[in-house]
């Protein structure tokens, strides 16, 4: 496995896609910090790439390399290699590279102009973002063999989980305003990973008084120990369980 | 040395292979020809392990090989169209491919006549993606060839290649049959698998329509050419086709 790792990880840092993305994202954080005087309003800028751009770049990116290296592993897959270690240099290979390039673009920034908890948890949720992302963009590029079907899927998913998602929690709760809903809230969040990684730095930010009631449930389980064990556990599910479902299904994929 | 016992493989509803039962030995060469959608490439991937069959066994040395993988590093094979990875130098590739075969116990002697012939070591810290295809290709024949294996699989190997590159791969071709290496060849280059090769499996819609040395099957055509055998083959199936539809449409 490391050895196929190795040259997968040579083949991907020379990528000048992934250059460029470093770049933009040191530019993009560098600007906010550099605007705002008070550092905190700067990481919820910030926080607007990790949700937005993080997301996008990982699982367009993914699903693409995916699909240029086809023939690459139907090559090894000649190899005396198990499927195991093709399947799993590549996942790597990707998500240790988009994880450098967020490393270098936002943490780097992050930890000179606002090295507190707030900013730890930026760099961590999206660290899990990413790696969220990429599974994703495995899952959908595992589906089908056809590369526009593969990255437009991919797209959906991301359009789903960034915009769509919300909208359709919101119209819920504007139809159901007669009830209680503040409860359910949190649980509708645990099923949107973007969302659980606002939460998660919000909550750090003391912003949670704007959002009124729900605002206080989501402190309170957001802001105790166990839910905070229970919404990282529920971001790393959100990465392992597409990773192993798209790993079943290479595993049994004709090439 | 391998052995296909009742494979059948069926994309979706389309049947692409039907019961395919048959037994490659070491020291032939073997042709598998037929026309376009007859099943030769899934066969061949099979064989390799990319395509899982879903009924059938397939024994490599008589060990069943469903989903293992230690087998292929007794394979060399030769992919039709080469795309590496775009970043990966010539000489990187090869080393990956070289700490592959080492890390599954291979201990050979490295074989390096193609990669001198086709001169790669001058070109080797060129990006591959960078190269052109025909030279890809030859990174593909140096890699195939590169680890002495005991099974070479050849998918239309001269295709991509300038005359004079497709003739030293066919000289090394042949060196490697004089050693009695079991040798598949695809292609639907006649003059080259009649040089190339001495059995001939003929390929007909999903089945096996026969398996039998080349000069046997000439004998049976009273010495006719190879590429007037195999297009008589692939018209007569044709005219079958016609003459069932023609049949059906009458009734």
């Amino acid at each position: 496995m490391r050895k196929v790792l190795k040259y997968v990880l040579y083949d991907i840092l020379r990528n000048k896609f992934l250059l460029g993305y470093t770049i933009l994202l040191l530019i993009l954080s560098g600007a906010f910090f550099g605007f705002e005087v008070d550092p905190g309003k700067g990481i919820i800028s910030i926080l607007n790439i990790n949700l937005i751009v993080i997301p996008l770049v990982s699982i367009v990116f993914s699903t693409t390399h995916f699909y240029n290296s086809y023939e690459y592993l139907e090559l090894l897959s000649a190899q005396p290699l198990s499927r195991k270690t093709i399947f799993f240099s590549q996942y790597l290979g990707v998500s240790i590279t988009l994880i450098l390039a967020f490393l270098v673009g936002v943490g780097l920034p992050v930890i000179i102009y606002n090295g507190d908890s707030s900013g730890i948890r930026v760099i961590l949720t999206g660290i899990l973002l990413t790696l969220v992302y990429v599974s994703l963009a495995f899952l959908a590029a595992v589906f089908t063999r056809d590369k526009a079907k593969g990255i437009g899927l991919s797209l959906v998913i991301w359009f789903y989980f960034s915009l769509v998602y919300d909208s359709l929690v919101l119209a819920l709760f504007l139809n159901l305003s007669d009830y209680p809903m503040e409860k359910i809230t949190v649980l509708f969040s645990l099923l949107n990973p973007s969302d659980l990684a606002r939460i998660l730095v919000l909550i750090k930010l003391d912003v949670s008084a704007l959002m009124g009631i729900t605002g206080a449930v989501f402190q309170d389980f957001f802001g105790s120990t166990n839910g905070l064990l229970i919404s990282f556990l529920a971001l790393i599910s959100w990465f392992l369980v597409p990773l192993i479902a798209s790993f079943r299904i290479f595993n049994k994929k004709d090439l | 040395m391998i052995r296909f016992e009742n494979i059948y493989k069926k994309f979706g509803k389309l049947e692409v292979l039907n019961d395919i039962s048959i037994r490659f030995d070491i020291g032939q060469s073997i042709a598998i020809v037929g026309p376009n959608g007859s099943g030769k490439t899934t066969l061949i991937k099979i064989l390799l392990g990319m395509v899982l069959p879903d009924k059938g066994k397939l024994f490599f040395e008589d060990k069943n090989i469903f989903q293992t993988h230690a087998y292929r590093g007794n394979i060399g094979y030769m992919p039709q169209i080469s795309r590496y990875p775009p970043n990966l130098k010539i000489r990187q590739l090869i080393e990956m491919m070289t700490e592959i075969r080492k890390s599954e116990g291979w201990n050979g002697d490295i074989d390096e006549d193609l990669y001198e012939a086709f001169e790669l070591d001058k070109i080797k810290n060129k990006p591959m993606g960078t190269l052109s295809g025909g030279t890809s290709q030859k990174v593909g024949a140096a890699l195939a060839f590169r680890f002495n294996p005991k099974v070479l699989i050849l998918d239309e190997p001269t295709a991509g290649l300038d005359p004079i590159a497709a003739e030293i791969l066919k000289d090394k071709i042949q060196k490697e049959r004089a050693k009695g290496k079991l040798v598949i060849i695809t292609s639907h280059i006649v003059s080259d698998l009649e040089e190339l090769t001495d059995y001939m499996l003929y390929m007909q819609e999903t089945r096996v329509h026969f398996f039998k040395k080349i000069d046997d099957l000439k004998d049976q055509y009273g010495g006719e050419k190879l590429g007037k055998i195999i297009a008589f083959l692939m018209k007569k199936k044709a005219y079958n086709t016609l003459e069932t539809i023609l049949s059906k449409v009458k009734q």
